[in-house]
């Protein structure tokens, strides 16, 4: 016996799988993400009669729309609903986001101050985050989303964990931007720097198609620290460190020869650097015109 | 401290360094003190100025336009003024005056103080 085509399989598949949305006040449109935690949709919602996205969790996980619902920051997607499905799957309902991923966004190649300034708003609100005492674990250009309007916006908190609480969870994250404690399953011993570890990796990304100045790669190698008390204590020092360096100051994470101090006062001082220059030039003209 | 107060510790700082190099002309050393003093007393003069100014306009050129043009006059006055060895040096202090003026300029442009960005922000 012929068996089905794989299209009509796929689309089986497809239509086993989507969530029955009846008893809900959305409509469903078309999956728009799918990871380890769930499966994101773009859908309607008939009462505010407007689209939002809904993820529906793989399992009875009410801890991910909690976890997300307490986090209100600019730079975190908010919580609108949530609930269970007729199957018992968990779902929640967040706002659509749409622009470009990190990823997308940089292979544009955009100019390296532009690329800082992502990286830092990509730090505030992980460091939000780690102020209310839950940090990340997957954090990789994937999960990092750029509005149209330059709002920078850190997704899929799915395997998210509250700092200290005694869960025991197996290793989450994505290879190459989870920490070295995080990968061998130390879950307990995780802390804020283990987040940083991820900027640090994402931070590295950024910069891989760029000749970003030995500074900025310092900071990136900090952060990024194979022994996490090397790294930044945490996202909003990192994030100071990138703001220092577009400020023209010194950063933390790279000892400057005298050399390079100068050039670098030099390239953010050009007009006091051109006026001095120009008196000590006078004086020297001077010196040499009354001496013959 | 405010614009003109800096304005006025900068160019008396910078007015004594512009005298001091009156020491490598060697016909003019032996009366180093005198001309420190004065290139004092004219930055001092120049400073306050140059930081009055800063304070009512905020603009980067206008500042050094303003410095240069403060600093080219108060060392013309002391350029007009003989020397003690009879000679004027018209060149030779105006030209750097009016440097250290546009300096004083940029500095007092450039310098915000505390007190003023604390009112801004509360």
């Amino acid at each position: 016996m012929k068996g089905l085509p794989d299209r009509v399989l796929d689309h089986l598949r497809e239509v086993i799988e989507a969530p029955d949305l009846s008893a809900t006040r959305y409509s469903l449109e078309k999956e728009v993400g799918r990871g380890g935690m769930g499966v994101v949709y773009s859908a309607h919602d008939t009462v505010l009669d407007r689209r939002v996205a809904l993820k529906v969790l793989s399992s009875v996980n009410t801890a991910e729309p909690r976890t997300l619902a307490q986090l209100e920051h600019p730079g975190i997607v908010p919580v609108h609903d949530s609930g269970l499905l007729p199957d018992g799957r968990a779902y929640y309902v967040m706002k659509l986001v749409q622009g470009a991923r990190l990823d997308q966004f940089a292979a544009g190649h955009p100019a390296l101050p532009e690329l800082l300034r992502v990286m830092s708003r990509i730090c505030e609100p992980v460091a939000f985050a780690h102020a209310h005492g839950i940090i990340h674990r997957d954090l990789k250009p994937e999960n990092v989303m750029l509005g149209p309007f330059g709002e920078v916006l850190v997704l899929d908190w799915g395997v998210a964990r509250v700092l200290g609480s005694a869960q025991h969870d197996s290793v989450a994250g994505t290879r190459g931007y989870m920490s070295p404690e995080q990968a061998s399953g130390l879950t307990g011993a995780l802390d804020v720097r283990s987040d940083v570890f991820s900027l640090g990796r994402i931070m590295e990304y950024l910069l891989a198609s760029t000749d970003a100045p030995q500074p900025v790669r310092a900071i990136a190698r900090k952060a990024a620290a194979t022994d996490r008390e090397l790294r930044y204590a945490g996202a909003l020092d990192l994030s100071a460190d990138i703001a220092r360096f577009l400020d023209g100051q010194p950063v933390s994470a790279y000892r400057e020869s005298w050399r390079e101090q100068t050039l670098r006062w030099i390239s953010h001082h050009k007009t006091l650097a051109a006026l001095i220059l120009t008196y000590v030039a006078i004086r020297a003209l001077i010196f040499f015109f009354t001496r013959r | 401290m405010n614009k003109p107060i800096y304005g006025l510790l900068l160019g008396g700082a910078l007015g004594i360094l512009d005298g001091l190099t009156a020491w490598f002309t060697p016909e003019v050393r032996a009366a180093i003190l005198t001309i420190v003093i004065g290139s004092c007393i004219k930055g001092l003069v120049a400073g306050v100025c140059i930081g009055y100014f800063a304070k009512k306009v905020n603009s980067l050129p206008l500042g050094i336009l303003f410095g240069l043009a403060v600093g080219m006059f108060l060392a013309f006055l002391a350029a007009a003024a003989p020397q003690p060895n009879g000679q004027h040096y018209y060149f030779a202090i105006m030209l750097p005056g009016s440097l250290v003026g546009a300096i004083v300029g940029y500095a007092t442009q450039q310098y915000h103080p505390k007190s003023a960005t604390k009112s801004a922000h509360s």
